[in-house]
């Protein structure tokens, strides 16, 4: 007791004044205003980037705490699925193992992101909630610790296709396609975070329907299988967002011949997602705190 | 620059101020029986409960607040549980936007709602405070400042390097309590759990906060305890299921509040003066 009225607090650090007084003025929106503060969330969130990378790190820091071998137990898993599925698959569907396992090893790593990214942004502004309460902060902060979170995940990843691509002597054909790929990846993954976030925010039943229809996706897109084994109507696969946007990313690293089409869908399906989640967010996000 | 809530600007150099106009904010229900919930509403609970124009069920959690607040002002807000004080306090931060009327409020925003506000509980006491001081966009030499003044605030001696789950509650009150206000805002909205330390911590709680106070910053207190707010705050509101019953000076409102008058826990220390 003596030694805390013992001390001598030096007072509060009254950080340099940068400018003018914030104002925050809260009414009910009306008009184009919702899109207004919800493009000045996203660049609030963009100012806060650092923090919300470092909040990524620790959470993958904090998930494998006291784990053997921490997030490598995903490498680790990846690789047993890889030789496993690669060896069965290919005997199966006679194909070359050599021109296969390279595809199916970067398939698979694909789509670990995907199904990670879709399973745990539904549940990214609930486990947020009570950073949510307890101050204003930008919803898009959340949505970036969340994506960012995922691609570091499956950036523990990428060693088993390096290995895999060196042991079978796959060069990637390293063209400005796959880094504008990459590119909409980045934007989509963002975007796909906060639509399933929000959907996930308002209605419980989120989750399991999104395990059902990943399952679903997995067998109907072409990750296990190559496209080229359809013999007619390749193009009504255009109609899975997936399948382009995989195709995309795989193309120019597999060295496969990609079909006209798939750029163009794939910026399609990417437009259409963030204009559908741009609106919606634009509409709800005065709502969200009343949600979580 | 804001602590939380960096919004759009649209101001230059006003004083700290706070306006609230026919502030309502209500809670729709969707997780519940919506169709047993409609029966409860006609029924035993009225007021309280009511359906929107989309015709769902929502809790009116504050209806028609209106007030304003002038630097120098401590404002308690007092009433039962369920009365709306941490609903008020997170309409002021921001947190919930009105579904009708309006809030304004002009400087920097402080936020001592949850004693856990962004702490981490796997991570040290000094992880957090760097954190911390990220989210208020604070460079390196500023975090190594907040970093030093809190260390002599909370008094955490080599708890500092520990995570934070292995504190005790007032550990964890002390930590909070000293980064919070070690980063000053123009505006603190601060809720009762800070009083779950000891009574030396609240003597020394009270001497930093009036540091802060007499900046001619403004305070909103929500409390159970009567006492608190008569020893902290100048101005009182009474919520009663989301109405201002009553809102006057701390000693009038807190006389009929309790029934009774209330005697000051330090009357040789008086309120520090605030301005007009």
């Amino acid at each position: 007791m003596d030694t805390l009225q013992a001390s001598h607090p030096s007072g509060p650090i009254l950080p340099e004044p940068s400018g003018p007084e914030p104002v925050l003025h809260l009414e009910p929106e009306h008009g184009f205003a919702c899109f207004r503060h919800a493009w000045h969330d996203f660049m609030e969130g963009l100012t806060l980037g650092k923090l919300a990378c470092t909040l990524s790190w620790l959470d993958i820091k904090q998930r494998y705490r006291g784990s053997l071998l921490g997030p490598f137990w995903l490498t680790l898993s990846a690789t047993i699925m890889v030789a496993a599925m690669g060896l069965l698959y290919s005997y199966l569907m006679h194909m070359d193992v050599h021109i296969y396992l390279p595809f199916l090893t970067i398939s698979l790593v694909i789509w670990m992101f995907v199904s990670g990214l879709m399973t745990e942004s539904c549940t990214t502004f609930n486990t947020a909630a009570s950073m949510i309460h307890a101050a204003r902060l930008p919803y898009s902060l959340h949505i970036i610790r969340s994506t960012v979170r995922n691609w570091m995940v499956c950036a523990h990843n990428v060693p088993v296709v390096v290995v895999v691509f060196l042991w079978f002597h796959t060069t990637p054909h390293w063209t400005w396609a796959l880094l504008a790929a990459l590119v909409v990846w980045g934007v989509d993954s963002f975007f796909l975070t906060l639509f399933l976030a929000i959907l996930g925010a308002r209605f419980r039943d989120i989750p399991p329907i999104m395990a059902s229809i990943l399952q679903i996706l997995f067998f109907v897109t072409p990750v296990i299988w190559a496209p080229e084994l359809m013999s007619v109507g390749e193009e009504w696969l255009l109609l899975d967002p997936f399948f382009p946007l995989i195709e995309i990313l795989r193309g120019p690293l597999t060295g496969d011949h990609l079909s006209v089409m798939v750029w163009p869908a794939a910026l399609l399906w990417s437009a259409l997602l963030g204009v559908i989640t741009c609106t919606l967010f634009a509409r709800i996000r005065a709502r969200l705190a009343y949600w979580v | 620059m804001p602590v939380s809530g960096r919004v759009w600007l649209i101001g230059y150099n006003v004083l700290p101020q706070i306006t609230v106009q026919n502030l309502d904010v209500s809670f729709p229900l969707y997780h519940g029986n919506t169709r047993s919930l409609r029966k409860t509403v006609r029924g035993a609970f009225q007021g309280r409960f009511s359906q929107d124009r989309r015709n769902r069920v929502v809790v009116q959690a504050l209806q028609n607040i209106s007030f304003t607040l002038k630097p120098g002002d401590r404002l308690g807000l007092v009433g039962r549980n369920g009365a709306g004080k941490t609903t008020l306090l997170r309409a002021l931060a921001g947190i919930y936007e009105p579904v009708a009327g309006s809030v304004t409020i002009h400087g920097t925003i402080g936020t001592l709602l949850d004693p856990m506000l962004g702490m981490n509980n796997v991570l040290t006491g000094r992880e957090n405070i760097h954190l911390r001081g990220m989210l208020a966009g604070l460079t390196k030499p500023q975090i190594t400042r907040v970093e030093e003044d809190v260390e002599a605030f909370a008094q955490l001696g080599s708890f500092m390097d520990l995570p934070v789950n292995t504190y005790s509650s007032g550990m964890v009150v002390r930590l909070s309590f000293g980064l919070a206000t070690a980063i000053m805002p123009d505006v603190l909205l601060m809720d009762e759990w800070f009083m779950a330390g000891d009574a030396a911590f609240r003597q020394h709680a009270r001497s930093r906060l009036e540091n802060l106070v007499s900046k001619a910053d403004i305070l909103v207190l929500s409390s159970h305890m009567s006492t608190v707010v008569a020893e902290w705050c100048n101005r009182l509101i009474w919520l009663e299921d989301g109405h201002i019953k009553m809102d006057g000076p701390t000693q009038t409102v807190l006389t009929a509040y309790l029934g009774h008058p209330v005697e000051l826990k330090n009357p040789d220390q008086p309120l520090p003066n605030v301005a007009p």
